[in-house]
């Protein structure tokens, strides 16, 4: 929604948030419902408010568990049946340095000052402990902000007496639990403080008037961030940028212009600022960011632009460059296409409103952010937050070769006349086993993720992968897909619950990247095996159809299964009795199990 | 300004804030005919009010404020 894109009318989003919230709900769009409880230090109700606009604009329908005024830590620590009833799927701890309970006093000597943290970080950490021990669920904790005054003036900041220095080592101590503990995650109400303006943001007008711990026009500034997260903890973080070039990636127009005397490089003050652009943005590559390019433009002098000897970025840093005179929206569908990636999680980067309009008006769900002018163009994109990092993994480090090694299987493909002899040469091989311990991480991520390839939409927390991985009642199947171009990692998963002798598939998805590869049939090899195994004699799949699975409709059909039901939804019931000798259905993948 | 074009605009914010077209605010207004007007809202209004006219008003004001009458006062006296 436009109203809630960064940069935002912050007032505006507060006074209509109403409206807004109405008009998110009747939009129209698929939610996932999740359950969200809120712990706070200070008053906590627009907040609330406004994060719910932000997650449904995400497509993530909160229900609120929302403590009493200051009862994040009396919530937290007591037996409390209303939020274990509650079940939240994230917590959200609010907490400022309005809930520091003592400061140093400048009598007070370093030993003192030491167990002072101490005291504060015990009280913290039990909490931290209390609540994943309790809730297995992912925790976002508040850092603390820096103090509105110093009594010390700048000596505060490196003085041990100093409330700046306080919380600055606090702060540190924060992150040092955050690196050792997983689904532990901070919203660093620090930066996005200083960001705001941190004499703004804590105003004591709203902390004595109402107990906000921030001023409340800050409030969509902290709700945007910790949105942000709480999407990318459920998978809906973008994916890649598609990026324009003329007046994008440098300034004037190249094909009129010409290679030498296009604005970019060190030698004055505008190119300065687009080879700066160039340099965050290929710093996204090792976030594992696809990169794109959808310009007008002859393709050779898009090359020539690309190869510009002051530029940051390479032809080779891209996974697709497409430049032609076709209208962008056409070229971007393309290129998410190719890519196998559903268009809306792409960014479009370009700095005409004219195809940022027909690309957004034309592709529904499409983010183009309004840039302004160069110097602008990073703080805009940053603060978006389209790649909130909450998790890295080591696939993510190697998503921008596993697209490219795509689009050379793609080359290869067009060289073949036979799919099957293709698919020969690509040299397959799969690792397809029962869950383990270090793709735990990996297949609940796959989980969240997977839209499109996915039959009952069904997501898990990590702490569900692993505890159907020990129960005996059910399948639980991984794969690993390898070729003569790469490791394609853990690309499809697989859980069936064996009842008596019928396993239900409760979960059966693939990731989009290894499409029309077998693999699915791999895995169904798999599945078929480890049934006969445990004496299962039938297979009950179920589709549930939602606004990106129709791509699945007929999977069972395709693998043999017999259609049984269907109700007016479309949902879909399907069987398949094993026969006694099963022949595999595919002979392109050498799997190992 | 006058304090018919002040309530124009107020009469724009009351319905932002509460998400109702039909609400008309006069001097007499107060936060009890005004179904969702509690105090938790009030500072979302407080804030409206303040960005609409682009003035700030301190604790002293906010608290002494019988009703929609005296809110005009006070936006009359800063405008």
């Amino acid at each position: 929604m436009k109203e809630l894109e960064y940069p935002f009318d912050a007032e505006q989003i507060l006074q209509k948030k109403k409206k807004l919230r109405r008009q998110l709900l009747e939009s129209g769009a698929q939610f996932t419902d999740k359950r969200i409880a809120i712990l706070g230090g200070s008053t906590t109700n627009d907040i609330k408010l406004i994060l719910e606009l932000f997650l449904l604009d995400y497509g993530i329908r909160p229900i609120f568990y929302e403590s009493e005024y200051n009862q994040w830590y009396q919530d937290a620590m007591f037996e409390n049946t209303e939020l274990e009833t509650f079940a939240p799927d994230i917590i959200y701890i609010h907490t400022t340095n309005r809930n520091i309970t003592t400061y140093p006093c400048l009598s007070d000597d370093a030993k003192t000052v030491d167990d002072m943290i101490a005291g504060e970080m015990e009280k913290f950490q039990s909490v931290w402990k209390h609540l994943a021990e309790t809730y297995h669920c992912p925790v976002i904790q508040n850092n603390f902000e820096m103090p509105y005054y110093r009594l010390l003036g700048n000596r505060d900041a490196s003085d041990i007496h100093g409330a700046v220095n306080f919380l600055t080592r606090l702060n540190m101590e924060f992150y040092v639990y955050a690196q050792t503990h997983e689904n532990f995650y901070i919203c660093d109400i620090n930066y996005i403080s200083a960001d705001y303006g941190l004499k703004k943001w804590a105003d004591p007008f709203y902390y004595h008037m109402y107990k906000y711990a921030l001023s409340v026009p800050a409030i969509p500034y902290l709700a945007l961030n910790v949105a942000n997260i709480i999407k990318s903890l459920f998978g809906k973080n973008k994916k890649g940028f598609v990026l324009d070039l003329d007046n994008t990636l440098w300034g004037g127009v190249i094909g009129d212009d010409g290679p030498e005397n296009i604005v970019l490089g060190p030698e004055e003050s505008e190119g300065q600022a687009y080879l700066e652009f160039q340099r965050y943005i290929r710093r996204h590559k090792e976030l594992g960011i696809i990169l794109c390019v959808d310009s007008k433009n002859e393709e050779e002098n898009a090359l020539l632009g690309l190869k510009h000897s002051d530029g940051a970025l390479r032809p080779e840093d891209f996974v697709m460059i497409t430049a032609n005179w076709e209208p962008k929206d056409r070229n971007f569908r393309e290129i998410a296409d190719s890519l196998g990636l559903l268009p809306e999680s792409l960014v479009f980067v370009d700095d005409n409103p004219a195809e940022r309009h027909i690309v957004t008006e034309q592709i529904k769900g499409v983010r183009a952010p309004e840039i302004r002018t160069v110097h602008e163009y990073i703080g805009v994109i940053d603060r978006s937050g389209f790649f909130e990092t909450t998790v890295l993994s080591k696939d993510d480090l190697k998503r921008n070769e596993m697209y490219k090694e795509n689009v050379e299987r793609k080359k290869l493909q067009e060289s073949f006349a036979d799919y099957h002899e293709y698919l020969l040469s690509l040299e397959m091989k799969a690792v397809i086993k029962g869950f383990e311990p270090v793709y735990m991480a990996r297949i609940a991520q796959l989980t969240n993720k997977s839209n499109q390839f996915n039959l009952t939409t069904k997501r898990y927390t990590q702490a569900e992968i692993e505890s159907v991985a020990e129960d005996d009642r059910y399948i639980t199947l991984y794969g690993k897909l390898l070729d003569r171009f790469g490791d394609n990692g853990v690309v499809s998963v697989v859980i069936g619950r064996v009842e008596g002798e019928i396993c239900h598939v409760d979960l059966w998805i693939m990731s989009c990247r290894v499409l029309k590869r077998d693999m699915e049939f791999a895995m169904m090899d798999a599945l078929i095996k480890k049934c006969m195994e445990r004496g299962v004699k039938k297979i009950r799949g179920y589709y549930y159809p939602t606004a990106k699975n129709a791509m699945v409709r007929e999977f069972y059909a395709l693998q043999g299964f017999t259609k049984v039901s269907e109700d007016e939804a479309g949902n879909t019931e399907w069987v398949f009795t094993i026969p006694r000798k099963y022949a595999n259905k595919t002979d392109v993948i050498k799997v190992e199990g | 300004m006058t304090r018919e074009e002040i309530y124009a605009k107020l009469n724009e914010v009351f319905q932002d804030v509460f998400d109702d077209d039909t609400i008309t605010v006069n001097d007499a207004t107060t936060a009890d005919d005004i179904e969702d007007w509690d105090s938790l809202e009030h500072i979302n209004l407080i804030v409206a009010v303040e960005n609409a006219f682009g003035v700030k008003f301190n604790m002293g004001q906010v608290n002494g404020m019988k009703n929609v009458g005296e809110m005009v006062d006070i936006i009359q006296e800063k405008v």
